[in-house]
């Protein structure tokens, strides 16, 4: 069965490796501990104490806060529990004018206010910006992500076995 | 047992063991798994060598150059079992039009017999668009079928309203050209003479159209070939329980995939396209914009299976971006074939393997016998952008962060048109394929493949200038460059786009239109932005014959569409809006053409991008100083041609951002506010796609209820 060494999984992580590595790892078959030893490291930078679920982002993380499966940000800033949308806690800057595309799109290369609006949802601790969509006007958040938690549990303790 | 009886046999033992073809054990494989991968190898290697060899007979360079075209072989019932490289999307279309000819007694009247030639391009059967055609050709092994082998090529032009190969005016079927409705078009191993002086009549590049034809039948005939070889070699009844068995293994091998890679659970994204054709369309009943909406459900459930579903689509209309139930089939199964089942047993396994949900009467399945499909791509390409986001989140989580991908750029500027080359005498159409190489979205690990990528094709090639000017004969290039600030941006960036800038020449009554994004883009994920939105230039009446006799500088690029260069070389009408279309217009020698293939959408926040990686990016002219600092924080100075970056104003620069993040942002209850307040003011094409989506989809409607709050009753005004 494939396996990396941590070393070479913490440099994936951090986008550290040489392309003929990365591309070696792509086309070849999984290494099946992947989730654990990720999730390993991951449990090792977080500056909260909680265990990690499952990581959902770069920064956000569904963990176990004494039996609550809650989201919590890397900075420790804490969204509730995974079943709701963590966006609801999250602070929200909406790009609806063209003056506010402008700030960070060149002339011309901009959406059109009349169809689009551009939202960006940080997180209200260490203003890390989390998601951006791109939805007309009135649309409400996309929830993106609802993991079965208990399902992947099996899954995880077939590779486990 | 007749075809039909195959078929419904086949698809009943489905249905009742879950397994295809009820195997529930793979006994071939089991008892000689070296056989049973030299035979899978074997197969797959006729289809691909089919391609390969028939392609050189077609003359078209969307076939010949930068291949447009793709083989299968399928089992008597239409099942595919191998299939070539290229536009695989068409692999599960032609098994849909196989199937559709069995269900439909194509055994009795026209009769399916040796030597017979069928060819369909109709998406309400299986197809995508009428311009990509289909031959299918039945393979009999001592008077018994065997199988079909298939072959398709996406063609130059299809006789349709406008010009080339995507229509863009059609608002009915019968606007959209040439339409072959599964027809038996030859016997007896020929093609019939008057299907080929009818095909050529039809279209307006007929010498295109016959030698394509002649390519698909001759990889048809390769494969029968090798098919009929392996059975002598193999014996039939290998064959026979080889076919079956392949399939099965392709749909056991799509879901331990699911299982080894993803998370089980809900994931959702939204797309959209934007069609601005109020007051531009001719016609009054398409003079209006269309706000087409693509919400996406992925569903992965405990058992490893995909469920999709585009509950809440909005509807079809007078225009020829509908999409066929078929066309949907297709653009699924060539995505995942690029992210879950790439190296594994890609066939129809992969589809019994999901189920999915494109509810009738939406834009995604258009029953409508008389609705126009002649540009389908225009609606399908953007709503599976979102599959990417959707599975990436799986991989994510799962810790194979090399396998997310933020999504893609949209093969978008698609130009087209023709006219008469004034020194040959001659029709030349504008169909231009380049548009096959746009930016990737960014990984997780890295940033996304430049100018290398189309949803629809994994081999992409954006093809020579050189050979779109022996086939464009009036348009050459002035430039192909680099278009600054294309990628989306993000921790990893997106692919990068490009521009073209082309000028006529020679020409006589030739027209050019063009459709580009130019108001809304998707994508994006974990912070990564949207790819940015395009826009139109163009220029006629200008000087540009004196600025090549004078051998002056003449517009190469738009790198930065602010400095308004274009403006500044030539003299003339300099047109650039963000219009989005431009219907049929006609070109004159020296008017010149603008356009844009776009980047991809990023992955993570882009104040995060480490600044070496943003300095390389200014170097390689990927984004420009203006953007580097106001998006990525990073402040960098130029020094003979190169950038420096200054680490420490980068890192002040970077915490004044989100300095001003902390201002500038409101709480979610005051989000949501301003957008139910939104509700009272929507553009009009806003209201119609909530209207129609509403009626469509109750779901959707309820859950729109609920996050304001508001009563069943609730319109929107």
């Amino acid at each position: 069965m494939k396996e990396y060494d941590e070393k070479t999984i913490e440099e994936l992580i951090d986008g550290k490796l040489p392309w003929q590595r990365l591309k070696e790892i792509i086309t070849s078959e999984k290494d099946r501990k992947r989730f654990f030893i990720v999730r390993e490291i991951l449990q090792r930078r977080v500056k909260f104490p909680e265990k990690i679920i499952l990581p959902l982002s770069f920064h956000l993380f569904i963990v176990d806060k004494n039996g609550e499966r809650v989201i919590k940000c890397d900075c420790g800033f804490e969204f509730g529990d995974y079943r709701k949308n963590w966006k609801e806690k999250a602070r929200v800057y909406i790009r609806d004018t063209m003056d506010k595309f402008l700030e960070i799109f060149p002339e011309f290369m901009t959406p059109d206010p009349d169809w689009i609006e551009i939202r960006e949802y940080y997180c209200p601790s260490c203003f890390t910006l989390l998601e951006v969509e791109a939805l007309p006007p009135g649309y409400p958040p996309i929830f993106e992500f609802l993991p079965d938690l208990d399902a992947l549990e099996e899954w995880l303790k077939e590779i486990s076995d | 047992m007749k075809l039909k009886e195959m078929l419904l046999y086949s698809e009943r033992l489905f249905k009742e063991t879950g397994y295809y073809y009820g195997l529930k054990e793979l006994k071939l494989k089991e008892e000689d798994p070296l056989k049973f991968e030299r035979c899978f190898a074997r197969l797959r290697g006729a289809v691909v060598a089919a391609r390969e060899t028939a392609l050189h007979i077609s003359a078209s360079p969307i076939v010949r150059n930068i291949g447009e075209l793709c083989f299968a072989l399928y089992t008597p019932e239409g099942d595919s079992i191998v299939l070539s490289t290229g536009i695989i999307v068409h692999v599960h279309t032609m098994s849909e039009a196989i199937k559709w000819m069995i269900r439909n007694d194509y055994e009795d009247d026209p009769g399916i017999n040796d030597g017979d030639i069928f060819s369909n391009n109709d998406p309400l059967i299986g197809d995508v668009h009428p311009t990509d055609v289909h031959t299918m050709i039945p393979i009999f092994y001592k008077g018994e079928i065997v199988g079909w082998a298939g072959g398709v090529t996406h063609e130059i032009d299809i006789g349709a309203t406008t010009p080339g190969h995507d229509p863009i005016a059609s608002t009915s079927r019968f606007e959209d050209g040439l339409y072959l409705v599964c027809e038996k078009i030859g016997s007896n191993h020929r093609i019939h003479k008057d299907h080929r002086i009818r095909c050529q009549k039809a279209v307006r590049t007929p010498l295109y159209w016959d030698l394509d034809e002649k390519c698909r039948v001759a990889g048809c005939y390769i494969i029968r070939d090798a098919v009929l070889k392996f059975i002598e070699e193999e014996g039939i009844d290998y064959y026979k329980e080889f076919i079956r068995e392949v399939i099965e293994d392709g749909r056991r091998i799509f879901i331990q995939r699911v299982k080894e890679r993803l998370v089980p659970g809900r994931y959702r994204a939204v797309q959209f396209a934007a069609i601005p054709f109020k007051g531009k369309h001719p016609l009054k009943k398409a003079s209006k914009n269309i706000f087409m909406h693509a919400p996406m459900e992925i569903e992965i459930t405990k058992d490893g299976r995909i469920r999709l579903s585009f509950d809440g689509a909005s509807k079809p209309g007078p225009h020829p971006f509908n999409c066929s139930e078929t066309a949907m089939q297709g653009g699924l199964w060539v995505l995942l074939s690029q992210v879950i089942t790439y190296d594994g047993r890609v066939n129809d396994g992969s589809y019994f393997a999901m189920e999915y949900h494109f509810p009738e009467g939406s834009w995604c399945n258009t029953k409508d016998p008389t609705a126009s499909f002649g540009t389908p791509w225009m609606f399908l390409i953007p709503a599976y952008g979102g599959l990417f986001p959707c599975l990436s989140r799986g991989f994510f989580a799962r810790g194979y962060r090399e396998e997310v991908i933020a999504g893609y750029g949209p093969t978008g500027s698609m130009i087209a048109g023709g006219g008469i080359s004034t020194i040959l005498n001659l029709y030349f159409p504008v169909a231009n394929f380049e548009l096959s190489c746009v930016g990737l979205g960014a990984s997780a690990v890295k940033d996304g493949l430049d100018w290398g990528y189309a949803m629809w094709n994994p081999e992409s090639d954006q093809g020579d200038a050189e050979i779109w000017e022996l086939l464009e004969l009036g348009l050459p290039y002035l430039s192909r460059r680099v278009k600054p600030n294309t990628a989306g941006y993000g921790k990893y960036r997106g692919g990068s786009g490009w521009e073209c800038i082309r000028v006529a020449r020679n020409v006589k009554d030739f027209e050019i239109y063009l459709v580009s994004l130019c108001h809304l883009v998707g994508g994006g994920i974990f912070g990564g932005y949207p790819l940015n939105a395009g826009y139109l230039l163009r220029a006629h009446n200008t000087n540009l014959m004196e600025i090549f006799e004078k051998k002056m500088d003449y517009p190469i690029d738009d790198e930065i569409p602010a400095e308004r260069k274009m403006e500044k070389l030539i003299k003339g009408e300099v047109i650039r809006n963000k219009e989005g279309v431009l219907f049929p217009t006609e070109f004159r020698d020296y008017d010149l053409i603008h356009y844009i293939l776009f980047g991809g959408p990023g992955c993570g926040d882009p104040i995060e991008r480490e600044p070496e990686r943003v300095k390389e990016d200014l170097d390689g002219r990927i984004y420009t100083k203006e953007i580097a600092e106001k998006v990525f924080g990073v402040v960098a100075h130029e020094k003979d041609g190169k950038f420096v970056v200054d680490l420490k104003e980068t890192e002040e620069r970077r915490k004044k951002i989100r300095e001003e993040r902390r201002k500038k942002s409101i709480s979610f209850e005051e989000f949501k506010k301003i957008e139910f307040e939104n509700l009272k003011s929507l553009p009009e094409h806003v209201k119609e796609m909530f209207r129609e989506s509403f009626e469509l989809s109750p779901r959707f409607k309820k859950e729109f209820l609920e996050f304001y709050g508001l009563k069943e009753d609730f319109e929107i005004e």
